[in-house]
């Protein structure tokens, strides 16, 4: 009873939570994995090219352009081929502009030969009724697939643009999905006396030379790395955004390692580690002497002190990185002082911002609190009387301090330094605002890539490395520390 | 504590004192001097005349108030002559410090937090750190005192102008302020920050007080599990959280609208929330429930005359915290939200990365003295509370 009551009370919590944060982390861990555009946008090519068989050479043959035709004139008519090319340019520049290109000259590519050719053997073929009881029949739809869907597909996309299919004319591009169907169908005795009489005609028909057609509109078409390209990114889920966040690439033949002037995120994330090293380090290099201070101070003395450590803490950040603008750039107050003291000369003036420097400098000195706060709570409670106790029996002072007060000290460092380096290790504003090119983490990277270069999957897989960096050390600290026991210096 | 009976037996030398003022004059001197591209000249100046007027106002003169007007008159008239206003003033500071330090030599006060067994050694160690520390403090507070006086620049700089170093009104004007209150980007902002904060907050503080009660009784099954979920928020990095929430609610339709930025500002601000109030039920005495249910209150009653008035410092200083997360978050709001919900932080931030204007730091001065209000009120919520459960407050 008690058990129901409690879990009754935290459940909309926790439905709240799984809502609004817990789905969309998950939703991010799909993206980095989910692959279907290419699937969804050119649904037969890709069948086509999965299915094996004749798949001897890189560049398929007449039946996977035919296919192509289809798919891509459906796409362009939805306008969903460009999308399609600017998935795959990320893993071959240049297939944007040839999907827009193509798309482009789809729609204009003269394919009537195919229409008229059955309305020559049945003039209902013209006819949308025909077609939709076609449609309407699963016998029939099992057996034309790819004409149905181009025609429910040719529906849709009519109904979307506010027109009535109804009264419209059939486009032609339908007539070569039909015959694809009938070329390749085996077995057309079940069928209907018009698809048993067009089925024995189509191996006569005067075709388009579709591979010709498209290698017309740009010859990448007939180029192997446009087509290694689709065929490698061709099923619905890939590992290639993960191989691409760690300066590898899924090619056809296998996992190859990007030429040394695309690498850019290994290190990227080993500077992301090293400067949130640096910041830890120089967070307990500052932090552990004022906390000393202060919990070997009176407690009014020690109160005083602790709200110049609070003070920034409940700053907001966009004001204390402001501040840090004003103080470190050029004209700024540091290089003002050290100008006027003569140290540099006007001409001299010291690059402190948009670099590494002035990263790690404004970072420490707003994560300071956190390193402060767990360590001043840990060193409270060493009693004063065992390094004076270490000191009678004859140690020096260094001694008294490395060997008694110090390990006493250590979980302190422990929480604060994880507590620091998770923090830093996604952190996006500061470095952004006085990072420059040099001094920016890897969450920078990834805000470029939702807000500028939209390749999400990249964006995503780039964030759940990270995310599983930080869920490391969130279970390390859990066990240091325990998550009750995070204090909020108040 | 009980060592100060035997300071002040310590009797300081002539030469501690004397040394002690040269010491502290020339290092003045040597920063004096390096302004006049004569460090050197400097620095020996102030070692002959800081060690001739340490010893000379210790000897003439034992009370420390009467030689501390005389140097920081002196301090001025020098300082007013060197560089009018601004010298006067640091001429003045100057005078006052110096006096100080020499007395704090010459009465042996600065052997008060020492035992008395201390070697010179140690004592000079011991302030050593003391200094170190105190720069330490002084790293922490400079940047945001210093963006106060910008934010009353004349120009549009961010910079101090020579009028402002020399204290001239002309050098200082309220247009930052009148900027941001007349602005309408600004104003505009401001308001989307109020509208998206409080409604954030009410949602975090009351699911999150409602749980943290759940959480406080004795028997939670999965209770470790339940509480690492409901902290991750404070946990994960803004930008996943960020990049998730963008994902996601574009999926369902909710980036780029105002309820998809309550709903993410809540999200984060609940793991404060439920921190703060689980800590004030941690002293909670359950029979004081039971005591109210016997006398026939239900629980309804139960809760809000007898529970609520008692874990209420709590749950403001949690829905204060999740209020500034909220008011304070750039990174979610940049993703979830459009430009509708453009808050003030997100205005500074764009700001910041584009045009640089002074009215930022008027912004900034306005959101340090909010936060030091903020800060006030969290103090008094906290003895308040450890008064009502019967703790001394600390």
């Amino acid at each position: 009873m008690q058990k129901l009551r409690a879990l009754l009370l935290i459940s909309p919590l926790l439905a709240f939570i799984l809502i609004t944060f817990i789905a969309p982390i998950a939703d991010m861990l799909f993206r980095s994995v989910e692959n279907k555009i290419v699937e969804e946008t050119l649904p037969h090519t890709v069948a086509l090219i999965d299915s094996g068989g004749d798949i001897e050479t890189v560049v398929p043959g007449e039946k996977v352009f035919s296919a192509l035709y289809v798919d891509m004139f459906v796409a362009a008519e939805k306008k969903e081929h460009t999308r399609l090319g600017t998935r795959l340019n990320y893993e071959e520049s240049g297939i944007s502009s040839l999907f827009r290109k193509s798309g482009r000259r789809v729609d204009r590519l003269d394919v009537e030969v195919y229409r008229e050719q059955f309305e020559n053997i049945d003039p209902s073929w013209g006819e949308i009724a025909t077609w939709q009881s076609l449609a309407d029949n699963s016998d029939a739809s099992d057996m034309l697939p790819r004409a149905m869907w181009a025609y429910n597909a040719w529906r849709d996309y009519l109904i979307a643009d506010g027109d009535n299919p109804d009264e419209e004319e059939l486009e032609d591009f339908i007539y070569v999905a039909l015959y694809d169907d009938l070329i390749a169908l085996e077995d057309a005795s079940e069928a209907g006396d018009l698809i048993q009489r067009s089925a024995n005609a189509v191996p006569d028909f005067e075709t388009v030379n579709f591979k010709e057609a498209f290698i017309g509109f740009d010859k990448d078409w007939g180029a192997e790395d446009v087509w290694k390209t689709i065929r490698t990114y061709s099923p619905p889920y890939t590992e290639g955004y993960f191989l691409n966040a760690i300066d590898l690439q899924k090619e056809f033949e296998g996992y190859s390692v990007r030429p040394e002037n695309e690498r850019i995120y290994g290190v990227l994330f080993m500077r992301t580690l090293f400067m949130s090293l640096v910041i830890t380090g120089c967070a307990i290099l500052l932090g552990y002497p004022i906390a000393w201070l202060m919990s070997n101070r009176p407690m009014r003395e020690a109160n005083l002190l602790m709200i110049m450590v609070l003070l920034p803490f409940w700053t907001s950040l966009l004001v204390r990185t402001s501040a840090w603008k004003v103080m470190l750039q050029q004209q700024g107050v540091i290089n003002d002082t050290l100008v006027w003291l003569n140290i540099v000369d006007e001409a001299g003036r010291l690059v402190l911002i948009n670099n590494q420097f002035g990263t790690i400098v404004a970072m420490t000195h707003i994560l300071l609190p956190f390193m402060v706060l767990p360590l001043y709570s840990v060193m409270r409670t060493i009693p004063e009387t065992y390094t004076r106790a270490a000191k009678s029996l004859g140690a020096t002072n260094w001694t008294a301090f490395w060997r008694v007060y110090f390990p006493l000290s250590v979980p302190g460092i422990g929480a604060g330094s994880i507590l620091v380096f998770i923090l830093s290790i996604g952190y996006y504003i500061t470095p952004e605002i006085v990072g420059g090119t040099t001094g920016t983490f890897i969450s920078n990277r990834i805000a470029y890539h939702i807000s500028s270069s939209l390749n999400w999957g990249l964006a995503a897989a780039l964030g759940t490395i990270l995310l599983a960096v930080v869920l490391l050390l969130y279970w390390v600290y859990d066990r240091i520390v325990g998550i009750d026991n995070v204090k909020l210096g108040g | 504590m009980n060592t100060q009976k035997i300071e002040q037996t310590v009797v300081p030398s002539n030469q501690l004192v004397a040394g002690g003022g040269a010491f502290f004059a020339a290092v003045f001197g040597l920063l004096f001097g390096m302004t006049q591209d004569i460090p050197l000249i400097g620095m020996i100046g102030g070692l002959v005349l800081g060690g001739i007027v340490a010893f000379g106002i210790v000897k003439i003169d034992k009370s420390r108030r009467i030689s501390q007007i005389v140097m920081v008159i002196l301090g001025l008239i020098f300082g007013y002559l060197q560089a009018q206003i601004s010298g006067a003033i640091i001429g003045a500071i100057f005078g006052w410090v110096f006096t100080w330090f020499v007395f704090w030599l010459a009465t042996g006060q600065y052997r008060r937090r020492l035992p008395s067994y201390a070697t010179p050694g140690q004592v000079l160690w011991h302030h050593t750190f003391v200094v170190i520390c105190w720069a330490i403090f002084i790293f922490l507070i400079t940047p945001i005192i210093v963006v106060m006086p910008l934010s009353f620049n004349a120009e549009n700089f961010f910079t101090f102008t020579p009028e402002m170093l020399n204290f001239d009104p002309a050098g200082y004007s309220l247009k930052h302020y009148e900027d941001f209150f007349t602005n309408s980007d600004w104003q505009g902002a401001l308001k989307n920050s109020f509208a998206i904060a409080p409604v954030a907050t009410l949602i975090s503080v009351s699911l999150g007080t409602l749980a943290a009660i759940g959480l406080s009784q004795p028997f939670v099954p999965f209770r470790r599990a339940i509480m690492a979920i409901l902290i991750s928020p404070m946990i994960m990095p803004l930008i996943i959280s960020a990049a998730g929430m963008y994902f996601f609610y574009s999926r369902v339709g909710l980036q780029g609208t105002y309820f998809g930025v309550v709903l993410a500002h809540a999200a984060l601000g609940i793991p404060f929330v439920i921190i703060t109030v689980t800590a004030t039920l941690v002293g909670f005495d359950h029979s004081l429930t039971r005591a109210a249910a016997n006398l026939g209150a239900n629980p309804v009653r139960t809760f809000f005359k007898v529970q609520m008035p008692l874990i209420l410092p709590g749950v403001i200083s949690g829905g204060l915290f999740a209020f500034i997360t909220s008011f304070d978050e750039v990174v979610v709001v940049l993703f979830v939200g459009s430009a509708g919900q453009k808050t003030l932080p997100w205005q500074m931030f764009t700001g910041l990365r584009e045009q640089i204007s002074p009215t930022i730091l008027a912004v900034a001065t306005i959101l340090v003295v909010l936060s030091i209000l903020m800060l006030t009120t969290l103090e008094m919520l906290r003895r308040r509370s450890e008064r009502l459960r019967g703790m001394t407050p600390s």
